[in-house]
């Protein structure tokens, strides 16, 4: 059972991430809004401790598409691929802190126990000051699915809870904007999961 | 029935915290509660894919990115993806960024007074093959200081940013390079707690990587998270 090697530490991305990262047309899963689905915005500020936002964060994404089916070897359900759809998606912050996708509302997914998974987006943060990247996710309002869902539900505390649903807040070229602040430290600090 | 495979909790000592006090722009960034647990399920146990060619052409060598070649001294730089059994990652996608020889980055917010080089970007991308290799051109990144606490030098190094199979193996890291001697004083380096998993992140000089009367060869191999032998159902 023991592994052998030593598994590689992560270190921060540092201050100048864009150099290596920089990709600006992964923002888009949609492929220029061919895919199918709800189209929606998934956009935010990632904020600090003092409440001031993060210009220098790389979100990356990583949802199931509008089936409910990833796009990996491993998910055998029998559900559609969409050629035109991408699972995965990154997008810089800008000087405002603010990171954007362009996406589908992804379907729901198993999860354990056979119960299934409210529909979610994966989500990692890395910036400067983070010697580790952050995982969290994205729920969204409304969803009737949420109640039963078995990592929401496993958090108590309202309070908490609130800092994984993403709201809506208007619409933009015709998707439905989500909204959701990643806050890495103090008054409504993000959950953030490790597993 | 759906099963999964887990992949392995990170292994304690080998991964740095983020409340990390001694490199400053971690107090307000790192968050102050404990991460929740979370139990995989089919969401962390997949990930993006590279087999398509979607992220674009590999680009290997650093030195030939310009009309001229960059000043420094020429590198190659090369190893494997591995998981902890010592299975290779293949394809999947290896993202590099560094500083020039100088210790100058190719970006506006870099304002050390060192020169840019005409000739560097400092950017190169490859998608691993069958066996998890892959292979740079480069030349060796200079030192430079930053201001985490009064004349701070960071130890030479090499961004990386790999994927492996899933979300839950994706890792940043940085690779340095033997006999620093700003290593024993680099507070992001030093904030790996293990010893032996620190000395993962620097690189190996490999005489018969080097190529006579051309460049140096360094190596250095990137472990990712493995695997549960047995499944469990979803």
């Amino acid at each position: 059972m023991d592994a052998k090697l030593i598994p590689t530490g992560t270190q921060t991305a540092g201050p100048y991430l864009h150099i290596g990262l920089m990709r600006p047309e992964w923002s888009d899963l949609t492929g220029g809004g061919k895919a199918k689905g709800d189209k929606i915005v998934l956009q935010g500020r990632v904020i600090d401790g003092d409440g001031a936002p993060l210009p220098d964060a790389i979100v990356e994404i990583w949802q199931a598409n509008a089936a409910g089916k990833y796009e990996h070897p491993e998910d055998r359900q029998d559900k559609p691929l969409d050629p035109h759809f991408r699972g995965f998606g990154r997008s810089c912050t800008d000087k405002d802190g603010v990171y954007r996708f362009a996406t589908v509302k992804p379907g729901a997914v198993p999860g354990r126990g056979n119960a299934l998974q409210a529909p979610h987006i994966a989500v990692s943060i890395a910036a400067r000051g983070l010697l580790h990247h952050l995982f969290t996710r994205v729920y969204f309002t409304g969803e009737s699915l949420n109640a039963s869902d078995p990592v929401l539900s496993s958090i108590e505390d309202p309070a908490l809870q609130k800092t994984l649903i993403a709201t809506p807040d208007g619409k933009a070229d015709g998707a439905t904007v989500w909204r959701f602040d990643i806050v890495l430290q103090g008054k409504g600090e993000t959950v953030f999961f490790d597993f | 029935m759906t099963e999964i495979r887990e992949y392995n909790h990170e292994r304690a000592g080998s991964q740095p915290s983020n409340d990390w006090p001694a490199y400053n722009s971690t107090i307000k960034r790192h968050p102050l509660r404990q991460p929740v647990a979370l139990k995989q399920t089919l969401t962390e146990i997949t990930g993006p894919t590279f087999t398509s060619g979607w992220a674009g052409p590999d680009a290997v060598d650093l030195t030939k990115q310009h009309k001229g070649d960059p000043i420094g001294e020429r590198m190659i730089l090369a190893g494997r993806v591995l998981d902890e059994d010592g299975r290779p990652v293949a394809n999947t996608l290896v993202e590099i960024w560094q500083a020039n020889a100088a210790g100058r980055y190719c970006h506006p917010n870099d304002q050390h007074d060192a020169p840019l080089d005409p000739n560097f970007t400092g950017r190169g991308q490859i998608v691993t093959n069958a066996k998890g290799e892959y292979r740079f051109i480069s030349i060796i990144p200079g030192a430079y200081p930053w201001r985490n606490t009064y004349n701070a030098w960071r130890a030479q190094h090499v961004h990386f940013s790999v994927f492996g199979p899933a979300f839950a193996t994706r890792i940043i890291t940085q690779m340095y390079f033997p006999g620093d001697p700003l290593l024993e004083f680099d507070p992001i380096y030093n904030s790996v707690p293990d010893e032996a998993a620190r000395k993962r992140l620097i690189s190996r000089y490999d005489p018969n990587l080097s190529e006579a009367e051309w460049a140096l060869g360094y190596r250095f191999d990137i472990v990712l998270r493995g695997r549960h032998a047995t499944p469990v159902g979803l």
